[in-house]
């Protein structure tokens, strides 16, 4: 990419708009992600016996097994919003500006 | 079985080394890769071995622990994902140190991110290959020197001839492999407690030895220093490894590197939880069957056979002879993806950009990059059977915190933050690798457990938390301090590559 290009791009509304947009997403994400997960670290050190509580009165089940699966499922769901944002709207920002830029 | 996979995996290679005549077919095989095949790969990359057998034997021990692992394990990829993986791809070829050296002065950078990487690398071989002799031992009743050496001499081949084309097909097709496994087991487990998870986890709590404490957290971490630590470690640590972050070179562009990560969380979760079913499943049908285990009650090979066990409780012969097979299958694997990185680490970084000063050509660079595969070949044989008798379960525990603490911070800094310069990447770097070896090495670990001394000079397991901030302070203090003319330049530059990693390659196809 030249110089010329590069002033181009950056000087386009667009683009700091997009970026500014993406950056939030990712970085909402990301500490949506850190408090899910720390959370749950901590809560193993601090305070186990929260999740040993059982799900029902007979059952063996505890709260902690669901719990787990939700955050391996949580992650796979936080992947697939930041996918579909950015390669459909994001990118066809980028494809735009791109263009007038004359790329 | 196992025949039949090393000969088609040999094929493979053969096929795919007709087509690598270029360094970017063998470094990257040529950005043809798509989303759903590199997801595969990726996902193959880190479902390894002792991931699948280790978190098994950990659930089949104390049940929910395991579970813990598996999701610090997992959370890395969404972290890999926001803030890593589109740009990774816009700005490197290669190696992650294409990213870091950017902007920023090629010999000392590429030299650093090169230590880490080969730390990394080769960390993770020797417990790859330990692993490997130990359980072809075990399973086909080969010597461990043979089967070291088996393992060392398929993964030269598949790498040195078939470069990223074979190792990745191979890691596919391992993928998909393991997957069907392990699916198949777990729906056999399911099928025997007639498809009631209740069943299942009452059955394990009768017949576990520790009864409902498997059912909850145990004695996994129970100090809070320890906890954020490990769990700094497996999170960041994930975008620390080189041989993961090299894939994002394989795809077309930034938007294809995005869904690869998407289909890979979405694979290895699904592993982990086949994994957690697989291990309540082995407690049931394994923990209570007197076939297979020893007169003191312990499982006959250690706890983590307990997958390969539960193979023959469900399936018969036949299937413990594919389960086998595909655990040889993900040992090559993994082994030939980390040795193809530590060899790009030597000859794109060390020998074209440190000791040529980027005048080394394309076939010279090929030829010194399928050498450098040879001697990490024969280093990894080497230490295997060195260290056939050690513990080395710390092994990849360090190098995770190495790659969370020497790779990691100097790969975000480089990419978000403008003031990074040459000086402060490098120190950077160097902190994050000495402090995480030196506090290991002074740690329970190896202090006490491997070296024998009574009482550890560092007390916590997992040196991560202290050796990641050491790394982002020296970054940040060598950068703001640093007022050369060069720093001025670096600075100015990160504009450009801003607007690169956002936008792509333009303009250079």
């Amino acid at each position: 990419m030249d110089i010329a290009t590069a002033h181009k791009i950056r000087e386009n509304p667009k683009f700091q708009v997009m970026v500014a947009r993406k950056e939030r997403m990712g970085r909402r994400l990301t500490c949506f992600m850190l408090v899910v997960y720390f959370g749950f670290i901590l809560t193993i050190a601090f305070a186990p016996h929260w999740l040993a509580v059982p799900l029902s009165e007979t059952g063996v089940l505890t709260i902690g097994i669901p719990l787990g699966i939700a955050i391996i499922l949580s992650a796979f769901a936080a992947t697939g919003v930041y996918v579909y944002w950015a390669n459909t709207h994001f990118d066809e920002i980028t494809r735009e500006i791109l263009k007038e830029a004359g790329h | 079985m196992f025949f039949v996979f090393v000969a088609a995996t040999l094929a493979i290679t053969w096929w795919a080394a007709r087509r690598t005549r270029t360094r970017d077919h063998f470094y990257a095989a040529g950005g043809n890769i798509t989303a759903l095949q590199n997801g595969l790969a990726i996902a193959g990359d880190y479902m390894s071995a002792a991931s699948f057998l280790g978190i098994s034997g950990l659930v089949f021990l104390s049940g929910y622990d395991g579970l813990i692992y598996s999701i610090g394990f997992l959370v890395g990829w969404p972290i890999i994902l926001f803030l890593i993986a589109e740009r990774l791809r816009n700005l490197g070829r290669y190696t992650f140190a294409d990213v870091v050296s950017f902007r920023l002065s090629a010999v000392p950078v590429r030299s650093i991110s090169a230590c880490g990487a080969l730390a990394t690398v080769i960390l993770y071989l020797i417990a790859q290959m330990v692993g490997a002799g130990k359980l072809i031992e075990l399973l086909f009743g080969l010597p461990y020197e043979s089967a070291v050496i088996i393992v060392g001499v398929l993964m030269i081949l598949y790498v040195s001839f078939g470069g990223m084309i074979a190792t990745t097909w191979v890691q596919i097709i391992k993928a998909v492999l393991l997957l069907l496994g392990a699916s198949f087991m777990a729906i056999a487990v399911l099928w025997n407690m007639g498809f009631s998870f209740e069943t299942l986890f009452e059955r394990a709590v009768d017949v576990h030895p520790k009864g409902e404490a498997i059912m909850a957290p145990g004695g996994l971490l129970s100090d809070p220093v320890s906890a954020i630590s490990l769990g700094l470690a497996l999170m960041f640590g994930t975008a620390g490894l080189p041989h993961i972050l090299m894939r994002f070179f394989t795809v077309a562009d930034a938007r294809e590197a995005r869904s690869s990560v998407f289909y890979a969380t979405g694979f290895i979760g699904y592993f982990y939880i086949l994994t957690f079913i697989i291990g309540f499943g082995a407690i049931v049908l394994v923990g209570g069957d007197a076939r297979f285990l020893d007169s003191a009650g312990a499982l006959i090979g250690g706890n983590n056979m307990a997958a390969i066990h539960l193979a023959q409780a469900t399936g018969g012969d036949l299937f413990l002879g594919f389960i086998s097979a595909v655990a040889f299958a993900t040992i090559l694997a993994v082994v030939s993806g980390l040795t193809l990185a530590g060899a790009s680490a030597v000859s794109h970084d060390l020998y074209a950009s440190v000791f040529r000063h980027g005048e080394a050509d394309d076939a010279e660079e090929l030829r010194v990059s399928r050498l450098a595969t040879v001697g990490l070949g024969v280093l990894a044989i080497g230490l295997g059977i060195v260290f056939e008798q050690q513990n080395v379960a710390f092994m990849v525990g360090l190098a995770f915190a190495i790659a969370a603490s020497a790779n990691f911070p100097v790969l975000l800094l480089s990419m978000y933050w403008s003031r990074l310069t040459t000086r402060g990447a490098f120190w950077g770097g160097a902190c994050g690798l000495g402090v995480a070896v030196g506090l290991m090495i002074l740690g329970p670990t190896v202090w006490v457990d491997v070296l024998g001394n009574a009482q550890a000079v560092f007390p916590y397991k997992y040196p991560a938390l202290f050796a990641m901030s050491a790394a982002f302070l020296a970054a940040w203090g060598f950068s703001v301090s640093d007022t050369s003319t060069r720093a001025a330049g670096e600075r100015e530059a990160f504009d450009l590559q801003y607007i690169r990693s956002e936008m792509g390659r333009v303009g250079e196809g």
